[in-house]
């Protein structure tokens, strides 16, 4: 059982590895739609909350597996459509002016 | 079945990877956030489809109120509001986590089974996460939106009662991990986490905000990954390790550009006064210059190249398009036009960059400090529009000021400086500003839009 829980950590790591190697890279420009487009992806919570949902337990889980379940919904839907929102508004320079 | 699952969520993973990797450029990034957001779909579908659904009532009902309640938020938010928004966002996400691991929790009760030691650590780990993520995130907003005051609340023995608190709260979880069995204290635990997240908001000052928001971001990465020990999803913990990951890093940033360390932050209580220096004149009986609009157009009109410096007050004056306009009619004139973005130019990192790109400015124009710095030498005019400490040269000189040592834009070293400003009212450090008293300086007073429009009718008459 300990096993497990040490190979995920593993994985949580080296994961934290590439996060900080991706991340890094993205200039100061984009910092603002990298917080609500990351905050989106922590929505990933999502996945655990239909488990629970759709799970048919007792009253109070399926309570707490909606509301759940409308968190993370708003996590990601609100933080994927309002990166795309500003990412849209960044614009290069128009060309006429060589 | 189970291994085909787990390799369509790495898939997910992998999709926000790249997703990610693609925000390394403006002209990528739109194309990066919908291959991330392809991946979410991925990851919700596959759960949908082969982890047992058995009702679905709730499952519909959740998914249609919270995509309502998200696409509300997306499309009426201004850009203004896009700190508190974010901290909101980071709210729910840390919710939906600590609900889940509490939903979990309720299962083993209910089933009457032990909670194996791992499954333990984790639930109330991520109860205790989410829940600080949670209230934290909303007192966040509600001090980002002025719903409670902006500024630092503290109280005696502030941080000894937090601390006291933390303890408790960590006596809870190592109880709970070796008896489970005891929902009282779960419910406990879950209500303290919730306290000891406002609490450790609330004696943070407004432009601290950058910071905690941050920290926030990185918190409800932490408390997604957390969710995925708990049951036990590599998805989960890959994409919450990032998001993790991501936050540490703009936290970071934001406390060296504020030269702070996160403690000082995070308990300093910095800005819980506002000390009222040199209301009119300054200490020592320096005197400003003051300009008019027009001479300050001439300056602008005839020089080879303007960068300006917005800070927060550029924003709060709503003058972004003004900007804009200004710069549009001097580059048709042949001036060359650059913005200077501070890491914390706005409430939030590159805030300033999004509220000018909102505006229509070109990405390309936009520098950050690193690049502009060395740009300020062939600068003939650099106007600094509500900015204030982050162009105080007492930064690079003067020991004794609260400022010293912090990165700042060098606009005194151009050929001219013109400071657009309300008032002679001292930055959010409450310190003078030695750059309004240097003779190349000269200030513009007013409200910066109604300055802006005026200058954009000089300009065209030059």
């Amino acid at each position: 059982m300990v096993e497990e829980l040490v190979v995920l950590l593993v994985i949580f790591v080296l994961a934290m590895f590439v996060g900080f190697e991706v991340i890094t890279k993205v200039p100061p420009t984009l910092h603002t739609p990298l917080m609500s487009g990351s905050n989106a992806i922590s929505g990933i919570t999502i996945i655990g909350a239909l488990v629970i949902a759709g799970r048919g337990d007792t009253t109070v889980t399926s309570i707490l597996g909606l509301l759940a379940v409308i968190f993370a919904m708003i996590n990601v839907v609100g933080g994927f459509m309002v990166t795309d929102r500003m990412l849209q508004m960044f614009k290069r320079r128009p060309e006429e002016n060589e | 079945m189970a291994a085909l699952v787990k390799l369509f969520y790495l898939l997910a993973a992998v999709l926000f990877i790249f997703g990610l990797k693609r925000l390394s450029s403006p002209a990528t990034a739109r194309s990066g956030n919908w291959l991330a957001s392809v991946g979410m779909l991925i990851a919700i579908v596959v759960t949908l489809l082969f982890q047992g659904i058995l009702t679905w009532q709730m499952i519909i009902v959740g998914m249609i109120i919270g995509s309502l309640i998200g696409a509300t938020f997306a499309r009426m938010v201004k850009m203004t509001a896009m700190p508190q928004m974010v901290a909101l966002l980071n709210g729910f996400g840390g919710g939906a986590s600590a609900v889940v691991a509490s939903a979990e929790y309720a299962r083993f009760l209910d089933a009457g089974s032990a909670i194996p030691l791992n499954t333990g650590i984790t639930i109330q780990l991520s109860v205790l996460v989410g829940s600080l993520t949670f209230s934290g995130s909303v007192i966040a907003f509600a001090k980002l939106q002025e719903l409670v005051t902006g500024r630092a609340v503290t109280y005696p023995l502030q941080k000894t009662l937090n601390a006291i608190l933390l303890a408790v709260i960590v006596g809870l979880v190592v109880w709970l991990v070796v008896t489970p069995q005891n929902p009282t204290a779960y419910v406990v635990l879950a209500g303290l986490a919730f306290l000891l997240g406002m609490l450790s908001v609330i004696p943070i000052g407004g432009a601290d905000m950058p910071v905690v928001i941050s920290l926030l971001n990185s918190y409800s990465g932490i408390a997604a990954a957390l969710t995925g020990f708990v049951i036990s999803n590599e998805g989960l913990i890959i994409s919450g390790a990032l998001v993790g990951a991501s936050g540490l890093i703009l936290t970071n940033i934001m406390c060296r550009a504020m030269n702070r360390s996160l403690a000082n932050v995070l308990f300093g209580a910095f800005g819980a006064t506002v000390a009222e220096i040199g209301p009119a004149g300054a200490p020592g009986g320096k005197s400003v210059r003051s300009i008019t609009h027009e001479d300050a157009a001439t300056m602008m009109a005839y020089a080879r190249q303007v960068v300006f410096a917005p800070g927060y007050g550029l924003a709060v004056a709503q003058a972004q398009h003004e900007v804009r306009e200004l710069a549009d009619l001097l580059q048709d004139r042949g001036v060359e036009v650059k913005y200077a973005i501070h890491p914390v130019a706005g409430r939030m990192p590159g805030h300033m960059n999004v509220l000018l790109a909102e505006a229509d400015v070109p990405y390309d124009q936009l520098f950050d400090m690193d690049h502009i710095n060395p740009e300020f030498d062939r600068t003939d005019v650099s106007v600094v529009i509500g900015a204030n400490d982050v162009v105080n040269p007492a930064a690079r000189h003067d020991r004794s000021s609260p400022l010293y040592g912090m990165p700042i834009l060098d606009v005194d070293k151009s050929h001219h400086t013109i400071v657009m400003k309300r008032s002679m009212r001292p930055g959010f450090a409450g310190v003078d500003n030695e750059l309004f008293y240097d003779e190349k300086t000269s200030m513009l007073f007013g409200d910066a839009r109604d300055s802006f429009k005026k200058l954009i009718t000089e300009v065209q008459e030059v």
